[in-house]
């Protein structure tokens, strides 16, 4: 599964427990039109390490948080092997 | 004046009851013609009104020499088996011990302890001793990672309740515990046994669980205790078929639901019940109607026993408390009325108030205050779940957040586990505050627990 799946089939399944109805998932959808809430994004987030091995929001000192799904996605596809 | 009657362990120890033993894994120990026999070479006379600290590898040989100081030694200082023994000089010092009873004399020979008596078995004859004094009972309270405060006791304030519930209907007890007899917990037992006419089987922590279950089973234990964590282990093992004690004991932990309905239904002719008490505030209460908590009128002045709620903790003034914290810079005990501070809080839900955590064992999520065990309760409710434990994840977005360990129980399907997980969480989602509910929930094969037979909260 790429990064990319894994991330929003992850978003999905969040969206499902919270009972969060999700916009379509377009690159450019601002994370704040989600309806996430940082509750969510921090679990979104613990996931993700879990399953990729990676937080991008942790390891660098200097990483802002993304803005938009496509920022959130690009995080996780660009952290080095 | 005239002075006190004393009334020592030995006092409760005649020989009208015969067949009575203490054993372990390895050895038997009759009770009967105890007072008549010693495991200190026969040195009591040497200990009369000192210090003395216990430092033993077994528990049959500190169980017997418990027996043979009370009443003798001006205090003993039990140690544990877990005790760190970086702290045993504080320790020393703290308790001003002038004699070491051990099983290790050359380990001693240059420690500046002036007095070193071996215990050893098996034991001799020798003539039986008279009680002259009231012993001081200090034992070592757990859950501190720094050197463990000594709590001072007598035998009357760690008796109290023992006491007070009166002798046991039917054939003497055989009791047991999970617990060892060198902390508070495990202590009770064995005094439960000495002063019921009973026996007592000890545990052993080299010992396989099936092996121990079996041992229990063939002295005909009757009655047994252990934390929830200790009983949710034997549940897990499968060892427990074919066990049948008449009593079963949770102390030391919360008992939640999941865990007592877990207990009565693999032991369906037990009567199972859970105790409150701690190292310092005693024993303060037994609840034996099979729910978790405790009714609300228990609050007040209860069989002596009085207990209220300060800022959610429960707070117990008792004559079953310990008397003092021991030492050089040490703390008081109880606040200015004499109420021990248990740190255990509590919550009032109807008629009845719930244990909710340990106040120090808050974990911070987002700013939010959160009991582990309030969540843990939960989930072990659920029937596919054997035990869990909840803890703190950092997260870089809310600074913290809740993930959860879960042990299936026996039988569940690991394939249905994703199922599981989302039948978990929507019972979470129900019953919890939203920052409660975990954001992980991982399926582990174990969870560890202290040697004090509590679940380990490393982060707590």
């Amino acid at each position: 599964m790429s990064v990319r799946s894994k991330v929003i089939e992850a978003i999905q399944q969040i969206a499902k427990e919270q009972h969060v109805t999700l916009p379509a998932l377009s690159d450019d959808l601002s994370l704040h039109e989600t309806g996430f809430d940082s509750l969510a994004f921090a679990i979104l987030v613990a996931r993700l390490e879990d399953d990729t091995g990676v937080d991008p929001f942790t390891i660098s000192e200097d990483a802002a948080f993304p803005a938009t799904v496509g920022d959130f996605v690009r995080a996780y596809e660009n952290v080095p092997a | 004046m005239s002075p006190r009657e004393i009334f020592a362990l030995r006092d409760h120890l005649g020989a009208e009851l015969t067949g009575r033993t203490v054993s372990d894994a390895h050895d038997v120990v009759s009770l009967t013609d105890i007072l008549s026999h010693t495991v200190l070479g026969g040195r009591l006379r040497e200990l009369s009104g000192r210090s003395v600290l216990l430092k033993l590898s077994d528990q049959l040989r500190s169980g017997l020499a418990m027996i043979e100081l009370d009443g003798i030694a001006r205090r003993m200082l039990l140690c544990p088996p877990d005790l760190n023994p970086a702290h045993l000089e504080a320790l020393i010092a703290d308790a001003a011990i002038d004699a070491v009873v051990t099983d290790e004399p050359d380990r001693w020979a240059n420690s500046g302890v002036s007095l070193v008596v071996t215990a050893q078995l098996p034991l001799e004859a020798t003539a039986p001793a008279k009680s002259e004094r009231a012993t001081e009972w200090l034992m070592l309270t757990s859950g501190t990672s720094g050197v463990p405060k000594i709590a001072g006791h007598t035998l009357e304030a760690l008796t109290g309740a023992i006491v007070a519930e009166g002798p046991a209907r039917g054939p003497a007890p055989v009791w047991a515990t999970f617990y060892d007899i060198r902390r508070y917990g495990g202590l009770q037992i064995f005094l439960r046994a000495i002063l019921s006419g009973g026996s007592m089987v000890l545990s052993d922590p080299h010992e396989a669980l099936g092996d121990h279950v079996a041992r229990l089973k063939a002295r005909g234990v009757s009655h047994i205790s252990g934390t929830p964590s200790h009983w949710r282990k034997l549940l897990m093992s499968g060892s427990a078929t074919q066990f049948a004690p008449r009593y079963v004991r949770l102390s030391g932990e919360i008992a939640d639901q999941a865990v007592l309905d877990g207990l009565k239904a693999a032991f369906p002719n037990s009567s199972v019940g859970h105790a409150y008490a701690s190292t310092e505030a005693g024993v303060g209460f037994a609840v034996n109607d099979g729910l978790e908590g405790f009714p609300a009128d228990y609050l007040g002045n209860r069989n002596g026993v009085e207990m209220k709620v300060v800022d959610g903790s429960l707070r117990i003034r008792s004559t079953r408390t310990a008397h003092a914290y021991i030492g050089r810079n040490a703390a008081a005990l109880t606040d200015d009325d004499g109420f021990v501070d248990s740190g255990d809080i509590v919550e009032l839900r109807g008629e009845r108030y719930y244990f909710v955590g340990r106040r120090g064992g808050i974990i911070n999520i987002g700013g939010l205050k959160v009991h582990p065990e309030e969540i843990e309760a939960v989930i072990n409710r659920h029937p596919d779940v054997r035990m869990s434990r909840a803890k703190s994840r950092k997260s870089p977005i809310t600074g913290g957040i809740v993930v959860a360990d879960v042990i299936l129980a026996d039988g569940a399907d690991p394939a249905r586990a994703k199922e599981i997980r989302d039948q978990i969480l929507d019972r979470c989602r129900a019953q919890l505050a939203s920052h409660k509910v975990p954001a992980v929930i991982r399926f582990v094969e174990a969870l560890d627990v202290t040697p004090a037979g509590k679940l380990a909260r490393t982060d707590a």
